[in-house]
């Protein structure tokens, strides 16, 4: 395939199609995996599809066949528990064999549940223990103005994962440094494993903190791929902030008995639920 | 010990650009050569050690060899987790040092003691746990340090801690150091406890009882052959260490005992007890209570050997 991926224009009609297309064929893949594998966190993974869509086919400055490249754009999947969806962002993008993703959480798989390290091309981090991601996302892009690079590091959190302390420690350093080609995408699906994000703890207005701790914070339509790509590439946008991107999202967006149903964080869909995945997809 | 760390780490970083420093709000002009000579590579990381520790390993996985440096609770217990998944898990080369580490800070209360996070971080795989005895010690072990690209923890004391050495001496991770030869007892030291153990090991002499002692400067990898001979050669084998007898040097040196039955010695530990301390006191008397000073070291080496 062709990843040499550019900055984003803006996407025509048809090229939104064309990744619409790609998002639909991703989460059914995801249904696929969660029911061959039998593992959950189906409902978070498919939250974050068109965020990765938007991020991996139209803002990284990556190659597939130079994943270790020293100058290249960093996506850190934070919510590891979402692992399906960047491995199968990764493997229809080229960077490793899609027959990989039938055997995930197999036997000496290269993907387990959630990332190991290096576990496979492109996989920046090892993640599942929440609160990680953007701490070593910060090092990453304090190391290129150190190494004068000019990448830029994308960290993709869930609303849950604002529980951590860590995430605001990273948070408060990072304006503080001026790190202008950071950029923080929230998952904000208004769910963690138990209950509603929003009265498990004192969320709200999530846009309203970010932006209080000194990042251009700005709220998006997590389902719209026109609004995210330009939301997500217009990192740096020159005002010498990171950039917080708080998405909008439903949990197990594209299935409907899935959608904004919790028991999808744990769940594991049968073979009948697969076929009728697979038709709502449009994709039967 | 700090200044000795601030200076070698600063001349180590004029030579190798890959060097990051990174404080925990700590040292107030300790670094200040250091910010004048690689400004771009001080960080003040502020009261957030978890976060200093993730963002290093996010520096270590780009090329660079950063350097974590607070007091030695708040960078080991604090931002365990985050040692442990961002640093050993990925196998990168961040480097952790612990300042007032053991009873340097006994005055300021047990939250500031740290007499079990050798044995907490030795337990991660992966990582190095060092535990130099002066200053000379502490940039030599630094060097190796950043020679090796594994994670390392290195605990120090505070300032003004009696020199052993004449001078920086050879120092090689996992290789201990003898400064005294014996034949009946071995005192193996770890850290800031090496003066003691060198006046033991004089008022043992004194007595007419051989004593050997060892800089055990590398608690993580054991030094395997040197614990061998003296285990074979002496009858008695002692740990000292400013560290609970569980885990640390004690623990570890239990443990290869356990897994070398046949040798002749019989093991001493000592440390602190499985305790906090509570009494409000200064480092010689914290020592005096937990039987780590020179007189009660050498009173129960004697007794094993009766």
């Amino acid at each position: 395939m062709n990843a040499a991926l550019t900055t984003a224009s803006i996407a025509s009609a048809s090229e939104l199609a064309e990744l619409e297309l790609a998002a639909r064929q991703i989460r059914f893949k995801l249904v696929e995996m969660s029911h061959a594998a039998g593992t959950p966190h189906l409902g978070s993974a498919m939250s974050c599809v068109d965020i990765l869509v938007a991020a991996y086919w139209r803002v990284l400055k990556l190659h597939a066949d130079q994943p270790n490249d020293p100058n290249r754009d960093r996506f850190i999947l934070s919510k590891g528990h979402a692992a399906t969806a960047l491995y199968a962002t990764l493997a229809t993008r080229g960077f490793f064999p899609t027959e990989w993703l039938d055997t995930f959480a197999k036997h000496r798989s290269p993907l387990a549940e959630q990332p190991a390290p290096g576990c496979a091309p492109g996989v920046e981090l090892a993640t599942g223990s929440l609160g990680h991601g953007l701490p070593v996302g910060v090092g990453m892009a304090l190391a290129a103005r150190i190494q004068k690079r000019d990448y830029r590091v994308f960290v993709v959190m869930s609303d849950g994962e604002c529980n951590e302390g860590t995430v605001w420690e990273a948070a408060m350093f990072a304006p503080g440094q001026k790190l202008e080609k950071l950029c923080v995408v929230i998952d904000y699906n208004k769910w963690q494993a138990t209950g509603r994000s929003n009265e498990i703890m004192a969320l709200p207005s999530l846009v309203e903190k970010w932006r209080a701790f000194g990042w251009n914070a700005s709220e998006v339509d997590g389902h719209d791929l026109g609004a995210l790509i330009r939301a997500i590439s217009r990192v740096p946008d020159g005002s010498g902030k990171p950039v917080a991107i708080i998405a909008h999202t439903v949990k197990g967006k594209g299935v409907s008995f899935m959608e904004d149903d919790n028991n999808w964080h744990y769940r594991i869909p049968k073979a009948e639920e697969v076929a009728a995945a697979k038709k709502e997809l449009g994709l039967a | 010990m700090r200044n000795a760390f601030a200076k070698a780490i600063t001349a180590l970083a004029k030579q190798d650009e890959r060097i990051v420093l990174l404080s925990g709000d700590i040292g107030n002009r300790l670094f200040d050569d250091f910010k004048a000579a690689c400004p771009e590579r001080f960080f003040n990381c502020g009261v957030a050690e978890a976060n200093m520790i993730g963002m290093a390993a996010g520096m270590a996985m780009s090329g660079l060899r950063p350097v974590c440096y607070t007091i030695t609770p708040f960078v080991t217990y604090r931002c365990l987790e985050q040692i442990r998944v961002d640093v050993c898990y990925h196998h990168v080369p961040v480097m952790i040092v612990g300042t007032g580490a053991g009873l340097s800070y006994a005055s300021l209360g047990a939250t500031h003691h740290s007499c079990e996070e050798m044995g907490m971080l030795r337990l991660l795989p992966d990582m190095t746990v060092l535990a130099p005895a002066d200053s000379h010690e502490v940039s030599a072990a630094l060097k190796a340090a950043l020679q090796q690209a594994k994670p390392v923890f290195m605990r120090i004391g505070k300032k003004g801690e009696p020199q052993v050495h004449q001078a920086e001496p050879a120092f090689q991770i996992g290789k201990a150091i003898v400064l005294r030869e014996g034949k009946d007892a071995c005192l193996l030291s770890t850290g800031t406890m090496l003066p003691e153990a060198m006046a033991a090991a004089e008022a043992l002499g004194a007595d007419g009882i051989s004593t050997q002692v060892v800089s055990f400067h590398t608690v993580k990898p054991l030094d395997d052959a040197l614990l061998a001979d003296v285990f074979q050669r002496c009858q008695v084998v002692a740990t000292v260490e400013e560290h609970s007898v569980l885990g640390g040097l004690g623990g570890s040196v239990a443990e290869w005992l356990a897994d070398h039955p046949t040798v002749r010695a019989k093991l001493l530990r000592f440390g602190t007890r499985d305790e906090f301390l509570h009494e409000t006191c200064e480092q010689e008397e914290a020592r005096e209570h937990f039987g780590l000073t020179a007189s009660a070291i050498a009173d129960r080496v004697k007794s094993a050997l009766a």
